[in-house]
């Protein structure tokens, strides 16, 4: 009788200790609706090749706590439909942690109440105010506001003395965003828009409007919103047509492809982006340094093509969520919380401070103005 | 409106409407020897573009576009072989949908093969700032090479199809199918030469105007729908008016810029387009009678 | 009797499929199922219009598109600094608005879902009948370009204007209350409940459209298919019936957009897109121009498979790869190959 108890004892004594030791060798699951293909693919597919990146690194550095990172990636190709529809199999099917994504702002804020609902964490690359604004509890988002890019601009062009400009806007949810803030902000900053034009983001020629804009010589520069290739059309249009007044860009113009693409016609363009496009070229002591180098270093070597701030984003988003499991374990409520309560984060965007009220985390010293000299980009100093 | 502003919309309408035109072209001249029309001719201005800029690594320049053009008039044979050859008289319905599917084909192929990135050839001459004047408007020397190839490219074929023997045989073909079997003509091969002479010029407008419009993997649809519009604004089956069709919509399209915003330029070639369809299919310079006569 | 009986088997399978996913665990599958139900019905309403009028229609996404973006425009656009409008208070009384508050806690008045269903139907066929009686007069080519354009422009439309959220489409549309405790909408919990009414609403428009296929009206159809000409010589008002077929097809697409638009919470330009279009054109041929249950089994097959990412990145050139092979090989529709036909095709050389 004492046998039996005593082996029964030991067997689920050693039962328990195996589950325990399984639960261990658990993986963590990880999902991501990134645009790879599509119109949005610029953005979609660095993100997929950066998160990629990083996960085969932390496995084989063992993984977190020992568990090692799934990562389930899903192509919506820029449509939000299939964005709600991955996200619903990602979060009841696959069970997934945490979801990375999605590229747009469009996308994302279809899947905003979803993931809400299903209580799974949301770490968007997109850059529209209104995925934290109104704050969701399960959602963030890692690029700069909108709102503190523009205000960056303005400061610049008024120490330059700049106070009437033209605003070119590419057709997208981004240059749409970004219109909006500059329409919004212009007014208290002392600067007055004079024309206002949309373009097509598949455009091949804009040199009408740009001859049309530069006929109006009260213009004294130019603010060029968009995140796609054709916002080097405009460069170059503008260069070509003898317009050289100067044009201030985006954080969209973060990927010296824009500037190749270009050319001679990109120099002098200033515009305020993250660091990690300087990142060489910052003092050695600056807090961001040491990641940067890392991230475009091993990017480069990895996938022989240079580290844009796009694929920063979903590097951020990646690393963010992995320093809160490490914090707080495996579980969903107490990684939202420890997300929520992150200080002093050093990314590849900025350094990150979150708050409940403040679900980005992005200060306005987490854009830099930055502007392109010899093809390259530097720091600008006026 | 000054002259120099004036100018430079001239310009650039001529520029956007001279590469329509060639689209334009091609279309037309598929459609004249096979009564198809070609969705996928966008495509072969993409490939021609996409190609170039790979050979140019291994290639100096005006080699890399000869060998892209002959690349992808290999390809617009391929096309013609492997898909419409051995059909039986189709109906217009079943040649919509495979040269659609032929489109979306050679599309995603292009994104697995070079990427979604955006790539130019460089420029013929000088550089991204280069201009030139002219009539008071400042304008890249690219786009006096656009305007001069295309024009080229247009009589060359006007002079092919008027004084060389083929370019008889495949008017010959467009005329009347059966008779110009019953001549000797072998229409097979004609229709095989129509995708090869599209799709080349195709190519060459595509590496000509690369380094104004850059070349991306689905740059090819938006073309072939201005394309299109061009074919049947003109009327479709004639390149001479698909060329002043051509002409015009750019020229509507950037002057529209000085009193509509930019936002809803490409409504117009539709809303055009569609105009068109509704008021006078056969084209501001077809001819009703014979529009109606064609087998569609 | 027994044309009734593919439609008894389309119903068993739905309980079917459900009670299946409910024994396995499976029970997320019910979502992608449900959004195919909505594409199914554009679907039926196109194979109806290409199969049975003959008549190509390369532009139904734009249907689609009206019908879901003024739903979703009129369920989320703040009237309330419009209230002393008097075409708005005239709604108020006639209880056509809902009074809410926003995410922000203030004052939210918007359009009760059924009338903006309502209104958004409405506008479809008003809009099909206009564009219809123009474009049906042009045949092959024109057509299909003229159906093209059609679907470019409402795609410009929706991305040019604010109004319609540009480039971001529309978010946060409310669920769509049928009956008390039963709504439109993407909550969990009436996962079950949303499944039955998308595939219910699929079951009726079948089974309206096979009545339709079996009268007077369907024979009319395959006449006009046939040979237009002697149709028309029989006294048959061609144009009436292929102008009434158009907007049907047209009044289907809207209803998906609307539903469709309610169950995901938003839309998207993407929407209505040319690659929309075409895939719903693919599928009808794939399934058999003619063949509506090929049409819905296809449609159903196809659309799970994409929409659980099944394909990848290679989802347009798997529907582009479809659309050759089935044109080149099966113009019959998958269903209707018959393979030594198929062969000898191939091996067929001559004129």
């Amino acid at each position: 009788m004492k046998r039996s108890v005593t082996a029964t004892i030991i067997m689920l004594a050693a039962s328990l200790a195996l589950s325990v030791s399984m639960a261990c060798a658990e993986t963590i699951k990880i999902g991501a609706i990134l645009a790879m293909t599509g119109p949005a693919s610029f953005l979609g597919a660095p993100e997929a090749r950066t998160i990629e990146m990083l996960a085969e690194e932390l496995n084989a550095k063992g993984g977190i706590g020992g568990n090692k990172i799934e990562l389930v990636i899903k192509d919506s190709g820029g449509n939000p439909e299939k964005a709600i529809s991955f996200a619903k199999q990602l979060i009841e099917e696959e069970k997934v942690f945490a979801i990375i994504g999605p590229s747009t702002s469009g996308e994302t804020l279809k899947i905003k109440q979803i993931c809400e609902d299903g209580k799974t964490i949301l770490l968007s690359c997109a850059a529209a105010e209104q995925i934290v604004n109104p704050v969701a509890k399960y959602v963030f988002k890692t690029p700069q506001k909108d709102s503190q890019v523009v205000h960056a601009i303005f400061e610049t062009m008024k120490a330059n003395k700049i106070s009437k400009v033209a605003v070119l806007a590419s057709n997208t949810g981004f240059g749409q965003a970004g219109k909006g803030q500059i329409e919004k902000q212009a007014p208290e900053s002392g600067i007055q828009v004079l024309a206002t034009e949309v373009y097509d983001s598949k455009a091949t020629d804009l040199s009408a409007i740009v001859a049309k804009l530069a006929a109006n010589k009260e213009i004294q520069a130019v603010i060029n919103w968009s995140i796609e290739p054709a916002q080097a059309i405009v460069l170059k249009n503008a260069r070509q047509a003898g317009w050289n007044v100067p044009i201030y860009q985006s954080h969209g113009f973060g990927n010296i492809k824009y500037v190749e693409a270009a050319g001679v016609a990109a120099e002098g363009v200033i515009f305020p982006a993250g660091r990690l496009l300087i990142a060489d070229k910052l003092a050695d002591k600056h807090p961001q340094k040491a990641v940067l180098v890392k991230y475009t270093k091993d990017y480069e070597t990895k996938f022989k093509e240079e580290a844009s701030t796009f694929g920063g984003h979903a590097y951020d988003a990646f690393k963010i969520l992995c320093r809160a499991i490490e914090q707080a374990g495996a579980n969903k409520e107490k990684v939202r919380d420890a997300i929520e309560n992150m200080k002093g984060f050093v990314g590849t965007a900025g350094v990150f401070n979150f708050s409940p009220t403040d679900h980005n985390g992005l200060g306005q010293d987490s854009v830099t103005m930055l502007t392109v000299k010899g093809g390259n980009f530097i720091e600008y100093k006026k | 409106m000054t002259l120099e502003l004036f100018s430079q919309y001239l310009l650039a309408g001529i520029t956007y409407g001279i590469i329509y035109a060639i689209v334009g072209i091609g279309f037309n001249i598929i459609y004249n020897t096979t009564g198809i029309i070609n969705f996928a001719q966008g495509e072969f201005v993409m490939l021609g573009g996409m190609i170039a800029i790979s050979m140019h690594q291994w290639l100096p320049l005006p080699l890399a576009i000869v060998a892209a053009v002959l690349l992808v008039m290999l390809i617009g044979a391929l096309v013609e072989i492997l898909f419409i050859r051995w059909l039986d008289r189709p109906s217009v319905l079943r040649m919509i949908i495979i040269t659609i599917g032929i489109s979306i084909l050679v599309r995603e192929a292009a994104l697995h093969i070079w990427g979604e990135g955006v790539r130019s050839l460089p420029y013929f001459v000088g550089n991204e700032i280069t201009t030139v004047r002219i009539l008071g408007a400042r304008v890249s020397p690219q786009v006096l090479w656009v305007i001069g190839v295309c024009t080229v490219m247009v009589l060359a074929l006007s002079l092919f199809f008027k004084y060389t023997l083929q370019g008889k045989k495949m008017q010959a073909c467009a005329a009347n199918r059966v008779a110009a079997t019953l001549c000797g003509i072998s229409t097979k091969n004609m229709v095989t030469l129509s995708f090869m002479l599209s799709a080349g010029i195709g190519a060459l407008a595509g590496c000509v105007m690369s380094p104004i419009t850059y070349t991306q993997y689905d740059i090819g649809t938006g073309l072939a729908i201005k394309g299109f519009t061009v074919a049947i604004l003109g009327g479709l089956g004639s390149s001479m008016a698909a060329v002043a069709a051509g002409l015009l919509l750019g020229l509507i399209e950037s002057f529209s810029v000085s009193v509509v915003p930019l936002a809803f330029q490409d409504a117009i070639s539709i809303s055009l387009l569609l105009a068109i369809l509704f008021l006078r299919p056969h084209g501001l310079f077809g001819n009703k009678d014979a529009a109606d006569l064609k087998e569609f | 009797m027994k044309r009734h009986l593919p439609l008894g088997l389309l119903v068993l399978a739905i309980i079917g499929v459900q009670l299946l996913t409910r024994a396995t665990d499976t029970a997320f599958y019910l979502t992608p199922l449900t959004m195919t139900a909505y594409y199914s019905l554009v679907i039926v309403g196109l194979c109806l219009l290409m199969g049975y009028a003959g008549q190509i229609s390369l532009g139904h996404a734009g249907f689609f598109a009206i019908g879901g973006y003024l739903s979703a425009m009129l369920t989320t656009k703040n009237l309330v600094p419009f209230k002393d409008n008097s075409l708005i208070s005239l709604c108020d009384e006639l209880g056509l608005l809902v009074h809410g508050q926003d995410m922000f806690g203030s004052a939210f008045t918007h359009v009760q879902p059924w009338a903006a269903c309502v209104c958004a139907v409405l506008v479809t066929i008003v809009v099909a009948y206009a564009i219809g009686i123009p474009v049906l007069k042009l045949k092959g080519h024109y057509l299909a370009m003229a159906t093209l354009g059609f679907g470019i422009i409402v795609y410009r439309l929706a991305l040019a204007f604010p109004l319609f959220g540009e480039a971001d489409g529309i978010s946060d549309v409310p669920g769509f209350p049928i009956l008390p405790g039963l709504a439109v909408s993407g909550d969990f919990s009436s996962r079950v409940s949303n499944y039955y009414l998308a595939w219910g609403m699929v079951a009726l428009a079948v089974w309206l459209l096979v009545n339709l296929i079996h009268s007077r009206v369907g024979r009319a159809l395959k006449a006009i298919h046939g040979a237009e000409g002697a149709a028309n010589a029989t006294g048959i008002n061609t144009s009436r019936y292929k102008l009434n077929t158009f907007v049907l097809s047209a009044v289907l697409a809207s209803i998906a957009g609307i539903f469709l638009t309610h169950y995901n919470g938003g839309i998207g330009p993407s929407e209505a897109g040319i690659m929309k279009s075409v895939r719903y054109v693919a599928i009808v041929a794939i399934g058999g121009m003619a063949n509506l249950w090929g049409a819905l089994t296809m449609g159903a097959l196809l659309n799970i498979m994409s929409l659980r990412g099944m394909f990848g990145s290679y989802d347009d050139a798997v529907f582009g790869a479809i659309l050759i092979v089935i044109m080149l090989f099966a113009p019959q529709g998958l269903l209707g190959i018959s393979l030594p036909a198929a062969f000898k095709r191939i091996l067929r050389r001559g004129e």
